[in-house]
């Protein structure tokens, strides 16, 4: 077998694994509630985290606005199910389609981003897509869509006033959000992750992936050999943003009440945090990172205030463990390696390097 | 007309603010080439410092805002001692996760001790007369002058945290433009931005000029917090992280690692903000200046003043 | 030499660039017979880069033309040019470095790997096929250079050496019809120098490919140059058949100064 097949089977087993053990604690009721219901959002942000891995890890290209693509699913799918929620019955029906809707719309949202962002390049381009992500919370802050026997109402910046008051359904109320219809559940999540999981093990191990990634390392050289420079970091920025959307539709299906506060600029950045410390370009992991990340502050929960404290410090110190040169002589002359795999050079500035000229 | 004026004075002063901060942004990247996420939670440092040092009886205006001052410049040079200089060579991206971890330590640093609600901050400049008023009853415009109690309404009042912000930032913009143009400190800055390695072997002490940056930079950012906080007097542990943001936009949209790119453009920032959320929403504002910001980026990759870079084949 | 009478392979016209107020390259016309091993040479700084750059498409000519096999390719972008024909490996190496060597060469081999982005993520089955024959056809290469060893590392753990020769790999995945070499002796001693003019004389052979390089060292070029052009401050100093031309005074007096 080959070795890629082997890790992303060893990758797809401990995340399966994962779920099954604690899906099973959780339904004989080992687990108490309070960590049963990490599970769903653990699901959901490692599929935001394997999805930005791809931008972030197999692209080379840091983008700060990860949330901004999930925020579209979210509302995007939360609307479809609104909507539909009378009319498309079974739930999980209406639950598939939304997710499709919700993925299809962070896509075209992808494309329409992706054509003027990815012309720059290293830090601008994560201060834009910063923007972007911003940009785009602060429109579904200010969307307004009603539902009426005269049909659907949209408003922008200010609340319909028009609606017939005996049949009305508020969908989304601006910074007051939506309420979704609670269709996501831990199965469908796992479900989804799984494809989500599979899907990008098999972009990254092919043609399309080894384009990406020889962009990544090095652009003129990818040009060099006839690789579509523009071409594939779309691709790989579109499916990154897809897979966030449907990461979105998940989010908005499983909370109670939906406000686009939630996808600031911190959001996309804790997702980020995930990625790196998982390690650029593992999928394997940003999933053991975003399950340890994301699980430690609610098992340290007597800690109280403290808890975020001391992520805090964990964040610094594992970054110095890994990058400062003291401590990598002290990891050679002991002979362990780092806590965290990564892909060097990847985001090292090579523009100072002396090139040839002739 | 008038209102126009006063939303502009405003965006101005606001934008005075910005380029303060975009400074300390600008300058850390051209000499450390990194993102300093933790900037804007030095302005929040610095604000409570201010506050804190306030609400004692004994302690007077100005000796709070040089206590925060203080605390700032030493909290930035410790900062990168600690956090960033062990990591001096690592890739970016693990600079730049380390300021976040920075970023958050501040920030929960300060709900430890402050809590999450907001508290009211004492302008520096309360009681003072505002700076300027003008009333369209034909009287003359009045400088530094309560307003009369029989007065009407005035049609147009610049405050004095107004006048202040731009006064106090146009003389530090030019105090730090001739001191980076005509000593050697400043001149050893731009040797290191421009080549660390040959800045090294010309016996210029990178290490001391990097702490120096730090220095600065935070230093302007306490000033900046004074400004900020007496201009919407309101803090929280929260209040630096989206004025930094909007710096750190602001310097980019000069032109990351320009200086005189980061004046232009935090004060092309604070203007464009205030006559958004005057003319168009205050809800989108934050999103128009963004828009503006991703504009300028893809007509000129670089910023308005940022050189432009090729890379040698 | 029978193979200079055959179709030129590419044909430089007075070709030109001017970079602000410096003609890096002034008006220089070069023939390339198919098959032929071509070598430019000149003192640092002549404009040799700069002339692989404008048959790559990395710059634009600001005049004259690039014909290659009787098609014009002149300004057209890099990637359109590697699917004309035209191959490269640079001065600086540039692999692909956290890639393994294998996926190197696959990389190279983009362009004849027949199928699609969703049949890849699909695993349908022409993924397979074209996977396994890509596969082995990268090995094939590999072989050439003897790195079949080194498939599963990452290229930027091979020695120095090896990674030149990787490069060279990559660009024949490419299926050129013209390969140009940028300095591939640079940094190599003389038993590596050897074996890689050996290595050249193989791949001309075996793939029957026309080869232009820039080298400067003097073995390399004078053992399997047939012709040259020599540069010097981006104009013309001499072309010719190598020894002929490494005899002219004008080219010694470049080289050696006054």
């Amino acid at each position: 077998m080959r070795k890629v097949t082997k890790n992303n089977l060893i990758t797809f087993g401990i995340t399966l694994g994962f779920f099954l053990l604690f899906g099973i604690l959780s339904a004989t009721g080992v687990l108490g509630s309070q960590l049963s219901g990490l599970l769903i959002p653990i699901g959901i942000y490692i599929i935001l985290a394997i999805s930005l891995n791809l931008t972030v890890g197999i692209l080379g290209e840091l983008s700060l606005g990860h949330a901004g693509f999930m925020c579209v699913g979210a509302y995007v799918g939360g609307i479809f199910s609104i909507i539909t929620q009378d009319t498309i019955q079974p739930s999980w029906l209406r639950m598939i389609i939304a997710l499709i809707i919700g993925g299809v719309a962070a896509a075209i949202f992808g494309v329409l981003i992706g054509i003027p962002v990815l012309r720059l390049r290293g830090d601008y381009l994560a201060i834009v897509t910063l923007g972007f992500g911003e940009i785009i919370k602060a429109l579904a802050n200010n969307i307004y869509v009603a539902m009426d026997k005269n049909g659907l109402h949209f408003g922008f910046a200010a609340s319909i006033s028009d609606l017939d008051a005996a049949t009305k359904t508020n969908i989304t109320q601006g910074p007051l959000g939506m309420k979704a219809p609670q269709d996501t559940n831990l199965l469908l999540v796992v479900i989804v992750l799984m494809v989500c999981l599979v899907i990008l093990m098999n972009f990254i191990d092919s043609r399309t992936g080894r384009a990406c990634m020889a962009i990544r390392d090095n652009y003129i050289a990818a040009q060099s050999v006839g690789i579509n420079v523009t071409k594939y970091r779309l691709i790989a920025f579109v499916v990154s943003a897809a897979i966030a959307g449907v990461a979105g539709v998940l989010y908005s299906h499983s909370i109670t009440s939906l406000v686009s506060k939630k996808f600031d600029y911190n959001l996309s950045i804790l997702i980020l945090v995930f990625v790196v410390l998982g390690g650029l370009g593992s999928l394997r992991g940003s999933v053991i990172a975003t399950i340890i990340l994301y699980a430690l502050p609610e098992i340290f929960r007597e800690l109280g205030d403290y808890r975020m404290l001391i992520y805090a410090v964990v964040l610094i110190l594992m970054m110095i463990f890994n990058n400062a040169p003291s401590f990598i002589m002290l990891r050679e002359r002991i002979g362990a390696s780092a806590p965290v795999q990564k892909i060097k050079g990847v985001f090292t500035r090579n523009r100072n390097k002396a090139g040839g000229a002739a | 007309m008038m209102s126009f004026v006063s939303y502009l004075v405003n965006g101005i002063s606001l934008g005075s603010i910005y380029a303060l901060i975009a400074l300390g942004y600008t300058m850390v990247y051209g000499i450390a080439k990194m993102l300093n996420f933790a900037h804007g939670d030095i302005i929040m440092v610095g604000g409570f410092t201010v506050f804190t040092a306030m609400s004692t009886a004994w302690c007077p205006v100005w000796l709070s805002v040089v206590i925060g001052i203080v605390v700032c410049t030493v909290l930035g040079v410790v900062i990168e001692k600690v956090a960033y200089k062990p990591l001096r060579n690592a890739p970016p991206l693990a600079v730049l996760i380390t300021a976040i971890g920075v970023s958050y330590l501040l920030q929960n640093l300060a709900l430890l001790i402050f809590g999450s609600a907001a508290r009211n901050f004492t302008s520096v400049a309360a009681g003072a007369p505002p700076f300027l008023t003008v009333f369209d009853d034909g009287r003359a415009p009045q400088f530094f002058t309560a307003v009369p109690a029989d007065a009407a309404k005035p049609i147009l009042t610049i405050s004095m945290e107004t006048f202040l912000s731009i006064t106090v930032s146009v003389v530090i913009m030019i105090a730090l433009t001739l001191f980076i143009n005509k000593t050697k400190a400043g001149k050893a800055m731009l040797a290191v931005s421009e080549d660390k390695g040959a800045a090294q072997l010309m016996g210029i002490n990178v290490n001391g000029t990097i702490s120096l940056t730090f220095a600065i930079g935070s230093a302007l950012a306490a000033v900046a917090s004074v400004l900020m906080c007496s201009s919407y007097p309101q803090i929280s542990p929260y209040t630096g992280s989206m004025p930094g943001i909007k710096a750190f936009v602001a310097a980019v949209f000069g032109g990351i690692g320009s200086i005189p790119g980061a004046m232009i453009g935090g004060i092309l920032l604070g203007v464009i903000e205030q006559l958004s959320k005057a003319y168009i929403s205050s809800q989108l504002s934050d999103a128009i200046v963004f828009l503006v910001l991703i504009i300028v980026l893809v007509v000129r990759p670089t910023g308005i003043l940022g050189k432009k870079i090729n890379e040698k084949v | 030499m029978e193979e200079k009478n055959t179709a030129p392979m590419l044909e430089v016209k007075n070709l030109s660039i001017q970079f602000g107020g410096l003609r890096a390259v002034d008006g220089l016309n070069m023939t390339i017979h198919k098959g032929q091993l071509y070598g430019l040479i000149g003192p640092n700084g002549a404009g040799k880069t700069t002339v692989f750059n404008m048959l790559t498409g990395v710059y634009k000519p600001t005049s004259g033309s690039i014909i290659l096999d009787g098609k014009n390719i002149t300004g057209k972008p890099a990637i359109s040019i590697n699917r004309d024909g035209i191959a490269r490996t640079f001065q600086n190496i540039r692999l692909f470095k956290n890639m393994s060597v294998l996926d190197n060469v696959k990389a190279g081999l983009h362009n004849h790997t027949n199928y699609t982005a969703i049949e890849g993520v699909l695993r349908l089955p022409r993924y397979f096929m074209e996977e396994k024959r890509v596969t082995a056809k990268a090995m094939e290469l590999l072989k050439v250079f003897e790195l079949e060893g080194e498939a599963e590392q990452l290229a930027a753990n091979l020695p120095y050496g090896k990674q030149r020769k990787l490069e060279i790999a990559r660009a024949l995945a490419t299926d050129p019809k013209l390969l140009l070499l940028d300095e591939p002796a640079a940094g190599m001693n003389p038993n590596e120098t050897a074996e890689l003019m050996q290595t050249i004389h193989f791949v001309r052979d075996s793939f029957d490919m026309t080869i232009l390089l820039i080298e400067h060292d003097m073995k390399l070029v004078s053992g399997i140059c047939e012709e040259l052009t020599v540069l010097n401050f981006g104009q013309e100093l001499a072309q010719g058949e190598t020894s002929a031309v490494l005899n002219d005074p004008k080219v010694i007096t470049a080289y050696l100064g006054e």
